[in-house]
């Protein structure tokens, strides 16, 4: 075992599989997030009924508002994937100018998730009113602030390519950035489907 | 501007509180003044508060785990004070209200700030040589980890000066846990402790994971991982799925007590049942969290001390994995009573029971390694079979408790608390007892003193029993747990023995205290130089004892199952290579300890609503995540002549080893190969 052989090996595999490691690691990460959301949805679905003579979700949702958020959803994962090609071709310029059009797309999502919440909030059906509206906002609200903190992901990550250019460091970065990101593209269409269709076609 | 945090807070009037909070006080005074004294900050901060080697690291884990073992032994010894002179006529030295914070803040602290800790202290030290690594995958993670571990431990530490603990009991029980029936800040200290620390363990299970299935040597496939290291992955397994679990139901609970939301809440549509579930979904996988790396351990320390491999690799890998895939499919037997239909609690009993299977395979395995073995009875093996005898009681009265029918008469009865202390203090306790008597020499480069250490057992084992056993007999006389004061008579005399126990209990751990300051004493003539003081067979024996930063100069090549053992009897174990290379290693960093401090500024805040603060530590940790994602270079070289320079130093010491191998030898067993012939040195 004692050959510089072996320290050949070491020295190979730790410089080589570095950035996989760390992605897997984020794997990982998302992994336990799954976790996190499944019970949100439990608790959603479980107290979905719970409206303590308050409204239902037929009553307060407005799907052409949640049609528009899905779609700056959606369309900002795009953006994110030509994010990444940009990468793969080192084009600085686009890399930042597209995950600009992701940020501006994921603002216009908590835009119009907070409109829709205080919107509520001010006609009286805040969290507070019944369980039914509690586990909605909190299942929501979770969704967007993890939006929120890739948001501001995003910006550090415009920050680092400005100055540090596309180094490997830097691209290894963006990639899990890219994971988060259709993650919650891909938790938003449950949320959609099981909040939103469910609550409007019960 | 303080929120509802004002000079009331602190219970002024409460001489039981205030005298532990002035013991407590003069505790850090001493330190503080100490370090100050000798001039130690700076080694402090630079080689302890900043570092990300896992040894270190471990160390500090398992530091925090028996300042709460002491804590928490106390409480218990209260509550059995407590219940000692509070028969009937009495009413004991306590309010109800400080009882209910003892038994809650007993168990909070005995699962999370001292079985956890111990855990992945236990984990950090030995898995990472094990499976031939330098470090954990993450080492920077690592130590964010244990921040976050001690600034949940902190917060329970000021609640005690502070306000109040829970009165919720360590599960938190809605809807008594909500804000209508328990507006104090007890609850929210609660919370926010389990928490912050909670994060910190969810991130622990992602590193080790990927630890484990990444970092291992080359040769080592997981089929010849030591048993200790799939126990810990295994562990870690667990950890991942069930920690955001607890996350989620405490973020609930305290939406509803901060936010007035109404998940949990008896009016507006809260489901009280969902937080039962809820809870237990996390709880009952973390009954094996904490059992199944004491497997681990118990499975190392037979087969060391029995010179033997162990029997029934395999089917101990299988066992572990099947226990813990189980674990998330019996949490109903926590509330069999709570009105479900007789089908699905049978199906939750039979589960329940199913999962003694796995564990009487392993039992039978550790038999099996003893049987015809020469076994050396030192302390980690005395531990080992204490456990197994003690342990397998446990177990037996938890298939009664298994049974629905049982249930309904023993549950949260005093036949309980026996029970999982049964299982829990020869399980875990006595596992990272083994663990931490086999590998502190690992750590420190010392043994621990063998005759104190056997007082230590011998105080444990018996004053267990004498403790423990008089509870069964007081469930089965129909005694609920948790009670403050009580009317029967014929209680009073199985709580004065239970008492007795508690006392018999503090003789072992006076004892390990006395071990610790008589080794460091003696710590000369208990030296390790070899760095294989117990003949081991795994590879955290092949590094020097303490460690170099490095671990191993050079990555071994693994070739079987017991790689170490194997390289002994090949005469491989200590050949020096032709050269050394330069190897890099991650350097400290400050922003773990930020982290941790700032989540415990955010919880204090958040107790006492004083949001400016909670928002401010907030920031900051959103401001040292940011700046460590922006930082590249975080590793720096050991250049090869001076991994020579340390190398070289090990090679002496292990020389000098040999030439007094009859004096080690009429102590430990030395270096010997299986046939017991001394091995010759590199």
């Amino acid at each position: 075992m004692a050959t510089t052989d072996a320290a050949a090996h070491d020295g190979i595999r730790a410089e080589a599989s570095q950035g996989t490691v760390v992605n897997f690691g984020f794997w990982l990460y998302l992994m336990s997030d799954v976790i996190i959301f499944s019970m949100l949805f439990v608790a959603f679905v479980n107290l979905s009924t719970n409206y303590a003579q308050g409204p239902t979700g037929q009553e307060l949702f407005e799907l052409p508002l949640v049609f528009i958020e899905t779609m700056a959803l959606l369309i900002s994962s795009l953006t994110y994937g030509l994010v990444m090609i940009c990468l793969r071709q080192g084009n600085t310029k686009w890399v930042q100018g597209w995950l600009l059009i992701t940020f501006l797309l994921g603002v216009g999502f908590v835009g119009l998730e907070l409109y829709e919440f205080l919107h509520l909030a001010f006609e009286g059906y805040g969290p507070q009113r019944s369980a039914f509206l509690s586990s909605f906002f909190t299942l929501v609200g979770t969704h967007g602030t993890h939006v929120t903190f890739g948001l501001i992901w995003i910006l550090v990550m415009v920050g680092q390519v400005a100055y540090k250019g596309l180094t490997p460091a830097v691209a290894s970065r963006l990639t899990r950035l890219s994971l988060f990101w259709h993650f919650l593209d891909i938790v938003w269409i449950a949320v959609f489907s099981t909040v939103y269709l469910g609550g409007m076609y019960r | 501007m303080l929120g509802r945090l004002s000079l009331q807070a602190i219970p002024y009037d409460n001489v039981i509180i205030m005298s532990a909070v002035a013991l407590m006080a003069i505790t850090g005074a001493v330190v503080v003044g100490a370090t100050t004294y000798y001039g130690q900050w700076g080694y402090l901060y630079r080689e302890w508060l900043t570092s990300v080697d896992h040894t270190k690291i471990g160390i500090m884990y398992i530091i925090l785990a028996f300042v709460f073992l002491l804590r928490g032994f106390v409480d218990a010894a209260m509550m059995r004070a407590q219940q000692a002179t509070a028969g009937p006529g009495q009413s004991g030295y306590l309010s109800s209200e400080h009882f209910a914070e003892l038994f809650t803040g007993h168990g909070t602290m005995m699962i999370l700030f001292v079985a956890m800790p111990l855990i992945i202290g236990m984990i950090n030290l030995a898995v990472p040589p094990q499976i031939g690594a330098r470090d954990v995958a993450f080492p920077f993670l690592n130590s964010v980890s244990l921040w976050l571990t001690y600034a949940g431990g902190m917060l329970i530490m000021v609640s005690m000066a502070l306000g109040q603990f829970g009165t919720a009991g360590w599960t938190g029980y809605t809807p008594f846990s909500e804000q209508a029936f328990t507006p104090s800040t007890g609850v929210d200290y609660w919370i926010w402790a389990i928490q912050i620390s909670g994060i910190g363990t969810t991130l622990t299970g992602v590193n080790f994971l990927v630890t484990i299935l990444r970092e291992r040597a080359p040769g080592m496939t997981l089929m010849r991982m030591p048993i200790f290291t799939w126990s810990a992955l295994i562990t870690m397994v667990l950890v991942v799925l069930a920690f955001p679990a607890l996350t989620v139901a405490l973020g609930m609970l305290s939406l509803d007590r901060f936010f007035d939301f109404h998940f949990f809440t008896g009016d507006m549509g809260g489901n009280q049942m969902m937080y039962i579930n809820m809870f237990w979904i996390w709880g009952h996988p973390e009954v094996y969290i904490v059992i199944l790396p004491a497997f681990g351990v118990f499975s190392e320390v037979t087969a060391t001390f029995c010179n033997k491999r162990l029997f029934g690799y395999k089917t101990m890998v299988y066992a572990l994995a099947v226990i813990a895939f189980m674990s998330f499919g019996v949490w109903v037997h926590h509330f069999f009573t709570m009105g479900q239909d007789a089908l699905r609690n049978s199906i939750f009993a039979i589960a329940t029971m199913i999962i003694g299977i796995p564990t009487g395979v392993k039992i039978y395995n550790w038999m099996a390694t003893m049987f015809r073995a020469r076994i050396e009875f030192k302390q980690p093996m005395l531990w080992t079979l204490g456990f197994i005898l003690l342990f397998t009681i446990g177990g037996m009265t938890g298939v009664m408790l298994a049974i629905p029918g049982i249930d309904y008469k023993a549950h949260n009865s005093e036949f309980l608390v026996a029970h999982f202390h049964n299982v829990l203090i020869p399980g875990t306790i006595f596992g990272m007892f083994a663990g931490y008597t086999y590998w502190f020499p690992k750590a420190f480069g010392f043994r621990l003193d063998e005759k104190w250490g056997r007082h230590a057992f011998w105080g444990w084992s018996i004053g267990f029993t004498v403790a423990f056993m008089p509870l069964y007999v007081l469930g089965a006389m129909g005694m609920p747990r948790r009670m403050a004061s009580y009317s029967n008579p014929e209680w009073t005399p199985l709580l004065w023995v239970a008492a007795l126990g508690a006392v018999i209990v503090m003789y072992g751990i006076v004892c390990q205290i006395i071990q610790l300051i008589s080794s460091i004493r003696n710590r000369h003539r208990l030296a390790d130089l070899t760095g294989d003081p117990w003949g081991g067979r795994t590879l955290e024996w092949a590094m020097s004892s303490p460690p170099a930063e490095y671990n191993f100069p050079v990555i071994p090549r693994v070739h079987g199952i017991d790689a170490f053992m194997d390289m002994k009897e090949n005469g491989t174990a200590y050949q020096r290579p032709a050269e050394y290379g330069d190897i890099h290693m991650p350097q400290n960093t400050a922003a773990g300890l930020i982290l941790g401090i700032a989540a415990f500024v955010f919880g204090f805040g958040l107790i006492w609503y004083i949001w400016w603060l909670a928002i401010l530590a907030g920031l900051v940790m959103m401001g040292a995540v940011i700046w460590r994602s922006c930082t590249d270079d975080v590793e720096f070289t050991i250049p090869a002549d001076e991994v020579k320079h340390i190398e070289d130093e090990r090679f002496r010491k292990i020389a000098l080893a040999s030439q007094q191998t009859d004096v080690i030898d009429s102590e430990s067993r030395g270096r010997v190969n299986i046939d017991g012939e001394p091995l010759s040195p590199g």
